[in-house]
């Protein structure tokens, strides 16, 4: 089985944002870049299958700047066996999604796993757009995946509770917990994954459909009014007539 | 020009937050001079709840009976909008953000080549172009996006468009799309779903707890607290990870965002992951035995002290 796994790098989740350049640009100075916590999980669960499912490959994909691959690597170290970089800013959704149609085409996947959506823009769209730009279905958010034979068995989160569904492969899935449990590399999965191939190739199609603007930082909130303890039940008093929310 | 909201139906009710874009897409129609179309699928939702959309401002609704579409099958569901739109010839999708929402809506938006933002925040500014404000880096920022496409599609965030309803009807109108065999090639075998219950993304009211209520067999009090106020409960990420609480509890960066008028975080630090999803809340409340937690920088009101001595005495005073 061959597998794609789409991961997106983000800014570390405890990440304070600020914007340059007038408002008109993230600030990257001092961020810190992670594989994207949704796409972790989906590379996990690509692992997994890797060790049980004999002849199984897992690629790692990326669309992105150089200053991505030190994050590749450390998908390689998880244990994908080796990665694509696609040398682009990744400027919106269907970008994007257009890349990895285009890879994946030309090397055809049984499955292209990936976050439900990206910690940074949270669109959420990329794994739903592949898979109507290959003609095949997806899924997501899914938080169980089972293979067997060509069938996969699988279970999406829904508002308020599961839904199982079984369907045959090639499937595209937009993932997120407890598909799998985060995987920390270890040493040998670090020394090999400097070896590992990174094959970095242009963008093909280069149509956007949104252009960014600018950006905004919420208000501060204005400061907690705390209540004694012993006076807790005045709480309820306040939120009737003050803030007015219950 | 038209514009079609799709509606969403869970627990055989339309959801709140699919009242809000019907809401937000009747505002845009006026603004736009076109008309504003609703589209149900299936036949979960019953006459009296698809004539409550007319309530929020739209008179027409296109309701596919097709027993097929009782289950939200994604590649099924994105053929029928498609459909819906070329019918109404329609340049605009609005839908409330979701999961299934925006598992539809990324495939409608390949097959109408169209623009799409996710968590839209306010109508759109059409002094040059069409430009939207929309919620980024799960609520930590605000960006304005130009949509350049003709076609667009805007996934509303929830909260961004309360509206009062009136007493207006909508006439409803039957709408049968053309489906194949192979937009069912996803077999939905069983549907586990907690019903009778609030849901935590639809919720005005939520009570989340977190790892300082040291055990599932601790979460009465939560539960009391909730239902005294007719609210969801949430949890955060290490709770659900433990399984005291279901994962669909789990709030946060990783879970799911809320945005309700009131959110009261019990026994949680507020770590930046957590807080990330419920930024957006219009009032948060933080109870906790520690005055240096770091939730209490991001709150409204707060009670520093100890939970299990703290909510009987708000369950008290509700009742009271
Ligand atoms: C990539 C990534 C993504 C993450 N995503 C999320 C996410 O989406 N959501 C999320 O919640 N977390 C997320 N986390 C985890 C997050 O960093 C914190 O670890 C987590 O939120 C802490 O949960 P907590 O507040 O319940 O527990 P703790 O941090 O252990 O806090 C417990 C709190 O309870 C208080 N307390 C203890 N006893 C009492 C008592 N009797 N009465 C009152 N208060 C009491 C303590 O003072 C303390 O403040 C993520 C982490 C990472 C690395």
């Amino acid at each position: 089985m061959k597998i794609l796994v789409c991961i997106t790098c983000v800014p570390d989740t405890t990440s304070k944002i600020s914007f340059i350049n007038d408002n008109a640009e993230l600030n990257k100075a001092g961020l810190q870049y992670i594989i994207g916590p949704y796409d972790d999980y989906a590379l996990a669960r690509a692992v997994e299958l890797k060790e049980q499912i004999p002849g199984t490959t897992v690629t790692a994909l990326n669309v992105g700047l150089a200053v991505n691959d030190q994050v590749i690597r450390k998908a390689l170290a998880i244990g994908a066996d080796d990665a694509i970089r696609i040398d682009a800013e990744p400027t919106d959704s269907y970008f994007v999604a257009n890349q990895i149609a285009e890879i994946a085409k030309q090397n055809g996947y049984d499955l292209i796993l990936m976050g439900r959506e990206s910690t940074d823009y949270n669109g959420g769209q990329v794994h739903g757009m592949v898979g109507q730009m290959l003609n095949i279905p997806s899924l997501s958010p899914v938080m169980k995946l089972e293979i067997s034979g060509n069938v996969a068995t699988l279970a999406r989160e829904i508002e308020g509770g599961k839904e199982y569904m079984e369907a045959n492969l090639p499937l595209v899935l937009g993932c997120q917990e407890p598909i799998a449990e985060w995987k920390i590399p270890n040493m040998k999965g670090i020394m090999s994954s400097r070896t590992k191939p990174l094959l970095v190739i242009s963008p093909t199609n280069l149509e956007t459909l949104t252009k960014s603007e600018l950006y905004e930082l919420p208000a501060a909130r204005s400061g907690c009014k705390f209540i004694a303890a012993d006076q807790a039940e005045t709480l309820i008093d306040l939120l009737r007539n003050e803030a007015k929310v219950i | 020009m038209s514009i079609v909201v799709f509606i969403e139906v869970a627990d055989k009710e339309i959801r709140g937050s699919s009242f809000e874009a019907v809401g937000y897409g009747a505002e845009l129609a006026k603004m736009t001079n076109s008309t504003a179309v609703a589209l149900v699928l299936g036949n979960e939702a019953s006459a009296e709840q698809i004539a409550k959309i007319g309530n929020y401002g739209i008179s027409k609704v296109l309701h596919a009976q097709d027993s097929r579409l009782d289950v939200g099958n994604i590649q099924a569901y994105s053929h029928a909008v498609v459909q819906a739109l070329d019918k109404e010839n329609a340049t605009i999708l609005v839908y409330a953000k979701s999961s299934l929402g925006d598992a539809i809506a990324a495939r409608v938006a390949v097959q109408k080549k169209a623009s799409l933002a996710a968590n839209v925040l306010e109508l759109p500014d059409l002094s040059d172009g069409f430009a939207v404000k929309k919620a980024v880096f799960t609520g930590k920022a605000f960006q304005y996006v130009t949509l350049t496409s003709e076609n667009k599609i805007l996934a509303v965030k929830k909260g961004a468009f309360a509206m009062t309803p009136s007493q207006d009807s909508a006439n409803v109108e039957s709408f049968s799309p053309q489906l194949a065999e192979s937009d069912f090639a996803v077999k939905i075998t069983k549907t586990d779903k907690v019903t009778g219950e609030l849901l935590l993304p639809e919720a005005d009211l939520v009570v989340s707890g977190g790892r300082g209520l040291k055990g599932p067999e601790n979460w009465g009090v939560i539960l009391d607290l909730a239902k005294a106020l007719n609210a969801a409960t949430g949890c955060s990420k290490p709770v659900s990870d433990l399984d005291w609480r279901p994962h669909h509890e789990h709030v946060g960066q990783t879970g799911v965002k809320v945005s309700p008028n009131l959110y009261i975080a019990v026994g949680i630090s507020g770590a930046i992951q957590h807080l990330a999803g419920v930024s957006s809340s219009k009032c948060i409340v933080v109870i906790n035995k520690d005055a240096e937690a770091p939730f209490f920088k991001a709150a409204d009101y707060g009670i520093v002290g100890d939970a299990f001595d703290i909510l009987p005495k708000l369950i008290k005073a509700l009742k009271g």
